[in-house]
């Protein structure tokens, strides 16, 4: 093997990452770790312990509370991936060139205004006296608004909302590189629609799905704004018990072992999944 | 004679602004191998297209063992493709690739394994069953998407320049290969291309398409001994071309100037074509019918079999003239005079 020279623009290059991963991502995540391992004793001083991490088991609210977070946090991906891949799928194969980057741009512009323009969006929409009731009044449907806002609708909806265009992405361009040829084969081999769909469009673009899906329930599940403002009382989210440690009880060890709870929870179910549908995280980057 | 598998009749497609293939006429005997040749863009794909049913023609009709195919999707035609780019399915291994087709059909599980298995015999790839597509070579690629093709036994086979993106040597072989296979399975082939030598070394009859016509249907020898219009003699094999510009009885003459006798000719022609392969150097006095004149060779081209001089006539014409590769010839050299001579059969005016 010849060895690799590295001159100077290498090391400007390479510096400002390693500064960045360092001091604001690993150090202060080091920082976390340590202090999710603290705890008061009686005497009232931090000492090292598993109190923070067995609170999470011991107190129902906390781990029923996660579990309500992941499953919502799958059900919305597979809902994006429901809702997305017939829009992927016309984009790239159905409608021409020349319109589909124009209305993929269209896609991408809910992204520009960030995610709480967007659910103040949604509120104005799903509100009492919002677009959807007050039509329905004046269509004569119904009489008193029906509650939209602050349920478990208005929240999926924003998560779906906010999340969609990170599984539409890795999609698209699975798709692209689907040889048209492929579909006539199998059509020509006798397959109908519906196998053309389940037996060759979803195997090959497989990795896309996988890696949307990945992304979509990273996003959902660590997201805080949506269920916050969108979610009802009843729906709790997992986030906002980490913010809760942090801000409101002011226990920060608590709050940062919540938080690398969610992060290895989430990474499990993730790898789970992977290893449920027989895919390999290193085809999902391609 | 054996009996039609295929029949096209009277067959058009026409797009917005342009017809891709105007009244087409033919047929295909069962068990042949039939090859459409043509130059890209005169219509042959989209020709095949509308035999396999992915596009609907505009005019005419398509019967298949004496059936209409009019208004039949393509997955229930009664023929199978292999595609230019194979379209082999890069998610499935060997075997699945090959039962697909059979596994639509819902055909059960041991049926399937075993004509799977034979299909794969007989194209010599067997223990390739669970190798994944994309790690096969070109060669293996071909016969996989033919095995995944021939598994559904066809009435027709159609296959759309299977051996385009293949390199010379391998193109060469699958020629050779193809044609045994046609002939051991006895499926009716056609054959789509725009390489004359796989059109000729490997059907039983071509046609010659241009500008979505048929220009002749006839066996390989015929097409290129007898072409019968202009653009198959220029388009089929190698030929020398002269413009005609008059007529006096029997002799010809070209733009340049260089006179030519062709025994019964009835008509004025446009054009002239002598293969390379018709010229006879230095013929012996004794050969009747034959036309003789004197060349100047102006360079020797060698490419071992298909060697060929360069030279010109004393009108300023220049000829390519086969040079064959043997001790009689062997001195031959730059700026030598020869006398050289063509049969008037030879000479193809049209």
């Amino acid at each position: 093997m010849e060895k690799k020279q590295f001159n100077i623009t290498f090391y400007l290059l390479v510096i400002p990452v390693l500064l960045w991963l360092v001091l604001l991502i690993v150090l202060p995540h080091i920082d976390l770790l340590i202090s999710s391992f603290k705890a008061d004793n009686d005497m009232g001083e931090k000492v090292f312990s598993f109190a923070n991490y067995m609170a999470f088991f011991e107190d129902s609210i906390y781990w029923r509370t996660f579990i309500n977070t992941a499953l919502y946090a799958i059900g919305v991906t597979i809902l994006a991936f429901v809702v997305t891949f017939p829009i992927a799928f016309y984009l790239t194969k159905v409608v021409s060139n020349k319109y589909a980057s124009f209305l993929t741009l269209l896609l991408l512009i809910p992204l520009w205004v960030g995610e709480l323009v967007t659910i103040y969006g949604w509120m104005i929409i799903l509100g009492d006296h919002g677009i959807i009731n007050e039509f329905l009044k004046y269509i004569g449907l119904i009489e008193k608004p029906i509650p939209l806002l602050y349920t478990d609708l208005s929240m999926t909806i924003g998560l779906l909302y906010m999340s969609m265009l990170f599984m539409i992405v890795p999609i698209m361009s699975t798709l692209e590189s689907l040889d048209d040829s492929l579909i006539e084969a199998a059509s020509d081999l006798g397959a109908s629609k519906w196998d053309i769909f389940t037996k060759i469009i979803i195997p090959y673009s497989m990795p896309g799905i996988t890696s949307g899906s990945i992304i979509v329930f990273m996003l959902v599940i660590g997201d805080y704004v949506a269920p916050n403002i969108l979610g009802g009382k009843s729906s709790l989210w997992f986030t906002e018990q980490i913010y809760n440690e942090f801000l409101s009880t002011f226990n920060w060890n608590e709050g940062a072992a919540f938080g690398f709870l969610l992060l290895f929870l989430s990474s499990a179910i993730v790898w789970i999944a992977l290893r449920l549908s027989g895919q390999k995280l290193e085809r999902v980057g391609q | 004679m054996s009996e039609k598998i295929l029949e096209i009749k009277n067959l058009s497609k026409r797009f917005a602004d342009f017809t891709a293939v105007e009244s087409v006429d033919f047929f295909v005997e069962e068990g042949g191998f039939f090859s459409i040749l043509g130059p890209s863009g005169c219509g042959k794909t989209t020709l095949l297209r509308m035999i396999s049913g992915f596009i609907e023609e505009s005019e005419g009709d398509i019967l298949i063992k004496g059936e209409s195919m009019k208004g039949i999707p393509p997955e229930e035609r009664p023929v199978n493709i292999v595609f230019q780019n194979l379209a082999l399915f890069p998610m499935m291994n060997v075997f699945e690739n090959v039962a697909f087709g059979l596994r639509r059909k819902k055909l059960d599980k041991k049926e399937i394994q075993e004509r799977v298995t034979d299909m794969l015999e007989r194209v010599g790839l067997s223990g390739f069953e669970k190798k994944k597509v994309t790690d096969l070579s070109g060669g293996q690629r071909q016969r996989v998407a033919i095995a995944r093709s021939l598994v559904m036994r066809p009435s027709i086979l159609l296959l759309d320049e299977p051996l385009g993106a293949l390199d010379r040597k391998l193109r060469e072989h699958m020629k050779i290969e193809l044609k045994l296979l046609q002939k051991e399975i006895g499926t009716t082939f056609i054959y789509i291309t725009h390489d004359q030598s796989e059109a000729l070394v490997m059907s039983d009859r071509v046609a010659v398409m241009n500008k979505g016509r048929f220009e002749q249907i006839d066996t390989p020898k015929n097409l290129y001994k007898n072409p019968q219009t202009a653009f198959v003699a220029g388009f089929v094999g190698e030929s020398n071309r002269f413009d005609i510009v008059k007529r006096d009885g029997e002799v010809i003459t070209t733009k340049s100037g260089w006179d030519v006798t062709k025994h019964g000719l009835d008509f004025t022609p446009k054009e002239l074509f002598v293969r390379p392969e018709a010229f006879i150097i230095d013929p012996a006095d004794e050969l009747e019918n034959i036309e003789r004149f004197d060349v100047k060779i102006k360079t020797i081209l060698f490419d071992g079999a298909n060697t060929k001089i360069s030279a010109s006539i004393d009108s300023g014409d220049e000829l390519l003239i086969s040079l064959p590769q043997n001790a009689k010839f062997e001195d031959l050299k730059e700026g030598d005079k020869v006398k050289v001579g063509i049969a008037h059969n030879d000479l193809k005016c049209y």
